[in-house]
């Protein structure tokens, strides 16, 4: 992928982000070196420049350190319960379509404890976007394993290392019908912020995935250095493979990482099968809905 | 203001409890359901499956009773009046996000058509085992209302009753049916739309600027809003101030926790009912609640026969609790009788009302069918010949 991708305006003042934030909510919880704050200065770039009625705009987080975006975002947003962002974000957008539902929660919150949620809503193609960010741990309750950890890294919980298998979260999403993926890193910041505006304008259930350095729990306990050393590992082992087959983009142990859009397509949506559905079911009986 | 016609079913007609409480959200407004099947509540969404495509309404079933107790509230921060409907497992299931309504202040309804516990229990038989649950099933300290109908009626008017309640206090609302009412099937007579009463949401409607969404009127319930309307509203199931914000110290829980006990407990003469029938010569109170209310009555009316001055207390609202009124009673009868399709739920409550003045008898019952009327007028017998 080329230059194509720079479309961010560099003659923009830094702090434009700072109209996307609750300002007065600073200084935020996460930890120095942590990935989460740059994901959330490229999502407020995306925003930026999509186009998007902000005021229509929601976020949805569920609990954990990734949870604690909605907080932050200047935004109608709602910190709902562990695991279930997805669910309360199906009800605010099929009550109300006018709205652009965000998701944006942490791997443990989305693929643990939420996974059942996240199958379901990528099956129904409800119409949303879920920025997940992987830090391969639970960050906010002390550095458990996670669905997402790798092979024999080490976590509180398993403090022997990992045995258990992590999930292909592009190739998970692909599989349950998602519309569009995209897995990138928190060192790919101008390829994070283009994905998440495509994802934010695209129809029907698209995901982002973004590993993000956890220096305190992470990589401080696999002894793979700080947060900086971590970027350094995603910039030096990470391959742009757009379009790869996402049954071969699993991650391992600080192997290679395949990034890139993996799935752009189109499909109808939960909303618009309905509406389909029912309009020929009902004919002129049947008044379309919106809402 | 008055009900929506559109979808009001005016008039007579026959059915059961289940259906009927489908009628009575409809009348209310409720245009946003979610649930997951489980017997013996499935015909409740059933109905509003088949129902709401025509009027403008969004039924969806979801993967499981978790989801569906989030997606409507999420559904209410959009600006849809909503509910859920289950029984016993699934109710257990929506324990935390009963907790998460009572947090956020997000108004909904939860049906729970009561079955025998614990467990899978038995899943098509009656029981009023939740009610104990109903109340304090979520972690932490919160109010709720539940109310108990006895009937087919009572499930569409109830219904109605119960959405109004949750919009008036910003509270979850539990209607706790039985498999016995939800089954049932009798004539219910479904009013004219002009002719029911339905409390609007209390929005807010002025600058963003001096909104503060948890600051309370003075009957401690804060007006709200709707995502979308420029407000850039956080909810958060954290302790949080009026903004909204996460505010982690034990004065902000005190402040926030108290309100949300207090909403209830402060407002409890306004929303406690109760039903009385001969309880001005009474020696011995039955107390009774939902299909078992009904299966007293042929009690009551033998002991009455048999000469003996019993009255009848049936609990319309049983949470909040109507102490006052059993604490008066208390004063002056000799014997309570507590019938419950359970091992001692509600009994407890009045047992911590009177504090030990006067008889209390409870007539257990395990679940699985109603209790025979004899068992009753033995321990109303008993209670006051001994």
């Amino acid at each position: 992928m080329g230059d194509d991708l720079l479309d961010i305006d560099e003659s923009m003042p830094i702090n434009t982000v700072e109209e996307f934030l609750r300002m007065d909510r600073m200084p935020h919880i996460w930890c120095p070196g942590c990935g989460i704050g740059t994901t959330v200065n490229c999502f407020a770039h995306a925003l930026e420049t999509s186009g998007l009625d902000l005021s229509k705009v929601a976020v949805v987080s569920g609990i954990g350190c990734t949870g604690r975006v909605a907080g932050y975002i200047n935004l109608d947003s709602f910190h709902t319960t562990h695991g279930r962002a997805i669910p309360f974000a199906t009800g605010l957008k099929l009550a109300n379509p006018k709205l652009k539902v965000v998701v944006y929660s942490g791997d443990g919150d989305l693929t643990a404890i939420g996974g059942n949620h996240f199958i379901h809503a990528a099956r129904r193609n409800v119409d949303m976007t879920v920025i997940l960010l992987n830090n391969f741990i639970y960050g906010m309750t002390g550095g458990q394993v996670a669905p997402t950890t790798p092979l024999t890294a080490t976590a509180s919980t398993t403090p022997h290392g990992n045995f258990e298998e992590s999930f292909n979260l592009p190739y998970l999403a692909e599989s349950c019908g998602a519309v569009y993926v995209a897995r990138w890193t928190a060192y790919h910041v101008r390829h994070v912020t283009k994905s998440i505006k495509e994802a934010l304008l695209k129809k029907g259930f698209s995901f982002v995935e973004i590993l993000a350095p956890c220096p305190t729990l992470f990589s401080r306990r696999n002894k793979l250095g700080d947060g900086l050393d971590q970027m350094i590992y995603f910039r030096d082992n990470s391959e742009i493979k757009n379009d790869a087959d996402t049954k071969t983009v699993s991650l391992s142990f600080q192997g290679k990482i395949i990034v890139g859009k993996f799935v752009d397509k189109e499909r109808p949506t939960y909303l618009d099968s309905m509406n389909d559905y029912y309009s020929r079911k009902f004919g002129d009986k049947y008044q379309k809905y919106n809402g | 203001m008055k009900a929506d016609p559109k979808g009001v079913l005016s008039g007579a007609i026959f059915i059961d409890g289940d259906h009927a409480c489908a009628e009575g959200a409809i009348a209310a407004g409720c245009r946003f359901a979610a649930g997951y099947p489980i017997t013996p509540s499935t015909e409740v969404v059933e109905r509003i499956a088949e129902r709401f495509p025509l009027i403008g309404g969004m039924f969806i079933q979801m993967e499981d009773e978790i989801a569906s107790s989030i997606a409507i509230q999420g559904a209410v921060w959009a600006g849809k009046k909503a509910m859920t409907v289950t029984s016993g497992p699934g109710f257990s299931l929506m324990m935390e996000h009963i907790g998460l309504a009572a947090m956020t202040e997000t108004p909904c309804v939860f049906v729970d058509v009561q079955r025998a516990g614990p467990s899978t229990g038995l899943p098509t038989l009656p029981a009023q085992g939740d009610m104990m649950q109903a109340r304090w099933g979520s972690h932490g300290d919160y109010g709720i209302i539940a109310i108990c109908p006895n009937s087919p009626q009572e499930c569409f008017d109830f219904t109605i009753k119960a959405f109004n309640l949750s919009e008036q206090y910003r509270v979850p609302v539990l209607l706790m049916m039985d498999e016995c009412v939800g089954h049932m099937t009798e004539r219910v007579i479904i009013p004219p739309a002009d002719e029911i009463e339905i409390y609007p949401r209390r929005f807010y409607n002025g600058p963003p600027e001096d909104f503060l969404l948890f600051k309370p009127d003075d009957d401690l319930v804060p007006p709200i809003v709707k995502a979308g309307d420029g407000y850039n509203i956080h909810v958060t199931g954290l302790t949080h101030d009026e903004k909204g914000y996460p505010v982690m110290t034990p004065q902000a829980q005190e402040k926030l926790v108290h309100r949300l006990v207090n909403k209830i407990n402060q407002n409890a003469d306004k929303i406690v009912e109760y039903r009385e029938d001969q309880i001005d010569d009474a020696e011995v109170v039955v107390i009774s609640y939902g299909i078992t209310s009904r299966v007293a009555i042929p009690a009551i009316e033998q002991a009455r026969k048999d000469g003996i001055k019993v009255g009848h207390l049936r609990l319309i609202i049983a949470w909040p609790f109507p102490e006052k009124r059993i604490k008066e009673l208390s004063e002056r009868v000799k014997a309570f009788v507590v019938p419950e399709i359970n091992y001692g739920q509600m009994v407890r409550e009045v047992e911590r009302c009177v504090g030990g003045r006067v008889i209390i008898e409870h007539v257990s019952h395990g679940g699985g069918s109603v209790h025979n009327p004899k068992d009753i007028y033995n321990k109303i017998y008993k209670s006051v010949r001994g």
